[in-house]
């Protein structure tokens, strides 16, 4: 059999495991993206038990491989009452490890809005919120979204790490062909190409958003 | 109107403000002199609340000025400020800039809050730059469209913090033309300024500050004309012969 009638075979089953790729990257990338927006505004808001809360839990995040994050929640949990599925573990493990990462591109993004304008907002009466809505965040979006871009290609690509907590992903999918197959090269490649046609849309997309901003 | 009663402020063991007391009556036009590092805008500041205070306190119709207080946003909207550097809104147009206040501040109505917006930018001479954007106008123009900004709250006072230092030479008329004006409709101003020459014209008083304290006081024709203590003569001939 060639390598396209091999492919033929498995790529059905690899398409089921594609379908639950999209699904942890869809659902990490959301629950991360309003965490680490939640610690960045923790960060921002200089109360200081805020402040200290989520520097502490990006600091520990940040601190421990996605892995053990993932086995923590999937095996751990349990154990003090808290079951989950192996879908759901996996996305509150990414989410919440990406939300350290998202939060860090969020904080330079509120950062690098000039000082100025923040006082002159206050100036004319605008509450934090406010300035928040109307000043901050409308130009903080075209500095954010290129990095943006970048996490949901890591996002998509580390979705591969559920795997190792039976989510039949596309890589677990790959796995368990693998195994019964012993056709390594024709299903690994497939997985790789997979990866590589989900991601390149990405990849184009954040290259175009980082030429366009950069410009304004 | 604005009671300022001995104010200490410190950056950390630097005190710059060390006892400054002063009024500022309604309709009154007060400039504030001095040399840079004599605290004249972290006074301005602090009227404003965007800065805090150690000691002392500052009344705004008899409403303290407290920066950690919710009640600072309702002082805000009753005293604008005109910044140095414009600080306007780079991803609004002039006329949203001015909307800007009224409309998310206020809760204006966007149409009455459009037609007093294009008003306002009107007076300050820039009527046909209504949809251009920050970056595409000149520094005296963006000072304008600024001070339309604060006129759009209708405040009971506006402080300006050096608004023509920042600006090219032969741009700084035109802003001042415009705070003349103003001036002259009633409104109350504190102004910090190094433009003697506006002072001499428009301010009803005149402050000279120096290492955080207020050295001399009075109107323009004795404080500019005929200054009695030594550091404001050594200040105005500096400033009038700056090569000598």
């Amino acid at each position: 059999m060639s390598f396209w009638e091999r492919a033929t075979d498995y790529l059905p089953l690899l398409m089921e495991g594609v379908w639950l790729t999209l699904v942890v990257t869809f659902f990490s990338v959301i629950l991360s993206t309003f965490l680490g927006f939640v610690w960045a505004v923790m960060a921002w808001t200089r109360i200081p038990v805020l402040v200290a809360l989520s520097r502490g839990f990006v600091t520990i995040i940040r601190g421990i491989p996605i892995i053990v994050q993932l086995f923590y929640i999937y095996f751990v949990m349990p154990e003090i009452g808290i079951n989950l599925t192996a879908m759901q573990a996996g996305i509150i493990g990414l989410g919440i490890a990406y939300s350290a990462y998202q939060a860090e591109n969020f904080r330079a993004g509120i950062e690098a809005i000039d000082k100025g304008q923040i006082e002159a907002a206050h100036s004319i009466g605008m509450t934090d919120q406010l300035v928040m809505r109307r000043v901050i965040l409308p130009q903080a979006i075209r500095i954010v979204l290129p990095p943006f871009g970048n996490t949901i290609i890591m996002i998509l690509k580390d979705s591969s790490l559920v795997s190792t907590i039976t989510v039949a992903e596309l890589t677990r999918q790959g796995q368990l062909i693998a195994a019964s197959t012993f056709d390594n090269m024709t299903v690994f490649t497939l997985v790789a190409l997979i990866y590589l046609a989900l991601s390149l849309p990405l990849t184009f997309l954040t290259r175009h958003l980082e030429k366009r901003y950069s410009q304004a | 109107m604005i009671q300022v009663q001995d104010i200490h402020k410190s950056f950390g063991t630097l005190q710059v403000i060390k006892g400054v007391s002063f009024d500022v009556k309604k309709g009154e036009v007060v400039c504030i002199i001095g040399p840079s590092g004599s605290g004249k805008s972290t006074i301005l500041r602090c009227i404003n609340g965007l800065e805090t205070y150690q000691r002392g306190s500052i009344l705004i119709e008899g409403a303290k000025v407290d920066p950690a207080s919710r009640a600072i946003t309702d002082i805000r909207t009753q005293v604008s400020m005109v910044f140095q550097r414009f600080n306007l809104f780079p991803h609004r147009t002039a006329l949203e800039n001015v909307m800007e206040g009224p409309v998310f501040v206020k809760k204006m109505n966007r149409a009455p809050a459009r037609d007093e917006a294009v008003a306002l930018l009107d007076k300050v001479g820039l009527g046909a730059k209504l949809d251009t954007y920050p970056a595409k106008l000149s520094g005296g123009q963006q000072q304008r469209v600024a001070i339309a900004r604060a006129l759009a709250m209708k405040p009971k006072a506006i402080l300006f913090d050096e608004p023509t230092s920042a600006l090219d030479p032969e741009l700084v008329g035109e802003v001042l033309a415009v705070m003349r004006d103003i001036a002259a409709a009633g409104m109350t101003m504190v102004v910090v300024t190094h433009e003697m020459e506006f002072a001499r014209a428009v301010a009803d008083r005149v402050l000279f500050l120096e290492g955080g304290a207020i050295v001399e006081q009075g109107s323009p024709q004795e404080v500019l004309r005929n200054p009695q203590h030594p550091r404001t003569q050594d200040f105005l001939h500096r400033v009038i012969h700056p090569m000598e």
